[in-house]
């Protein structure tokens, strides 16, 4: 015996449900979150250039080099600013704009230590400040595995 | 064997004089420079409220509720027979650790966001049946507290859709008891839980739509009201998407909502805070009846008023596991006489 309705006639009525409710949700707007993230990521990766260009002609890097102190400015000035509480107003305007250049992944990584700062240092601030980034660093390390295989198995073949 | 104080379905008719006799209403910053300000009995600087973290401070918020309301009364911890609370921690910590300094015998209780009509139903039917002199029903909540159990870290940069909700920091308890003068509380109206397939936690208006529909539909079946015998039906958290959802669903069931029909979640923030659809929390609906519509009644502008709490029953496990988020609603309808 059951005490639900059948599942089609509730499939049914959670589909009529959803047309009713669709009607009095806004709307997101895409496009204008789109041109957001474009402009806001872009200048990101803008200023990153721009630092760049100031450690080889400041600071004597190679080319080749200037990206690591580059992206460490970078990943400073994010820490910096989910610190003082700035980065998500940021997030929440520009969207994907500052959610993925790697600035974003700092500040996952940042906003989860300062959370969780009350439980302690080693369960609270380590056992959680992976919790949003470790699943970008687990599956970007799975995809590079087979990319690699793929890209491997391309060149036996040529 | 008492007079029969069940009508309809599920509906509890108070027979006796049960009475806010006081009550208290604490808000966090953000809430105090909202539109119903003025109507808090203190409001914190910051989100800590002086404490060490987010979690102690919610519980200082419900203990400092609890203490406000009694002095109001002018009543001592003594006086209370039971204290019912619940919030939206897990293990309800919020609520047990504020019973351990009230030092009231407790029975702690979960409903969500509909926690703050659960526990007064509750409270007013010991009163009714005489297992409590005095009653107190008391529930907080506290945006970065909820948003850690539930969401993100406070200061996580991820964008959030226009039909999320702002968790309101604060704490309302209110003190049952029976007395001649007062808000009366006349009938409760206990909600069955509720689903119409809504999974995403980031629009919780939707989800607990049909759940307030429903137990206010029962609350009009079972006492044969209807809602012009009102001057004011507030539903607790619906917000801005769940709000108007609510009334069409109402429509099509032949109940004509007018203008009475409000939500607490709409009426804290002032359109300037960007709270998006509006509040949520068990202290939504608890710091506006307790702090803005009850003292409302007593200056006469509400002669009768149904609050009608809503609670999306989730946890974080269950939502990740896809599944559906079952809401309830349990009615409260006040009246002065």
């Amino acid at each position: 015996m059951s005490f639900s309705t059948s599942a089609i006639l509730k499939k049914e009525q959670d589909q009529e449900y959803e047309q009713l409710a669709n009607k009095h949700r806004p709307k997101p707007r895409v496009l204008l979150n789109c041109l957001k993230a474009f402009t806001v990521g872009g200048l990101i990766c803008l200023l990153g250039q721009g630092l760049m260009w100031m450690y080889v002609e400041g600071f004597g890097f190679k080319p080749e080099t200037a990206g690591d102190p580059a992206v460490a400015t970078l990943i400073f000035i994010s820490c910096f600013l989910t610190g003082i509480g700035v980065y998500d107003r940021i997030g929440q305007w520009a969207g994907a704009g500052t959610a993925v250049p790697v600035t974003g992944f700092a500040n996952a990584i940042v906003s989860a230590a300062l959370e969780h700062r009350a439980e302690g240092w080693v369960l609270g601030v380590g056992g959680n400040m992976f919790k949003l980034a470790g699943p970008v660093i687990v599956f970007g390390t799975v995809s590079a595995f087979f990319i690699g295989i793929i890209h491997t198995l391309i060149q036996m073949m040529m | 064997m008492p007079g029969q104080r069940r009508v309809g379905r599920s509906t509890w008719s108070f027979e006796q004089e049960v009475r806010i006799i006081s009550s208290a209403a604490v808000a966090g910053p953000m809430e105090g420079e909202g539109r119903l300000g003025e109507c808090y009995d203190f409001i914190y600087n910051d989100l800590y409220a002086g404490q060490e973290t987010w979690e102690k401070a919610e519980r200082k918020m419900l203990e400092d509720a609890v203490s406000i309301a009694l002095k109001k009364a002018d009543l001592t911890n003594r006086d209370i027979d039971v204290y019912l609370a619940g919030d939206l921690l897990n293990q309800n910590i919020s609520a047990s650790f504020s019973a351990k300094a009230v030092g009231i015998p407790f029975l702690g209780v979960y409903g969500a966001c509909s926690t703050s009509m659960l526990s007064l139903s509750l409270a007013a039917a010991l009163v009714e049946a005489g297992y409590a002199r005095y009653a107190a029903a008391g529930v907080s909540s506290h945006h970065c507290t909820a948003e850690k159990q539930y969401r993100y870290p406070t200061e996580y940069g991820g964008q959030k859709p226009a039909t999320a909700q702002w968790t309101v920091t604060g704490a309302g308890v209110g003190i049952v008891g029976i007395r001649e003068q007062g808000p009366r509380i006349r009938y409760a109206t206990i909600g069955t839980v509720t689903d119409r397939g809504i999974k995403n936690p980031f629009d919780m208006g939707t989800a607990m739509a049909p759940a307030a529909a429903k137990t206010i539909q029962t609350h009009f079946e079972d006492t044969g009201r209807t809602p012009k015998d009102y001057d004011l039906i507030v539903t607790g958290d619906l917000a801005g998407v769940g709000h108007p959802i609510t009334r069409e669903l109402l429509e099509k069931e032949g109940y004509r909502m007018g203008d009475q029909f409000q939500d607490c979640g709409l009426m804290i923030y002032t359109s300037e805070q960007e709270t998006f659809a509006g509040g949520s929390g068990c202290a939504c609906s608890a710091i506006v009846t307790y702090g803005h519509l009850l003292e409302q009644m007593m200056k006469g502008t509400y002669r009768r008023i149904l609050v009608v709490a809503t609670g999306a029953l989730l946890s974080p496990i269950s939502y990740q596991q896809g599944e559906v988020i079952p809401c309830v609603a349990h009615a409260v309808a006040f009246e002065m006489n």
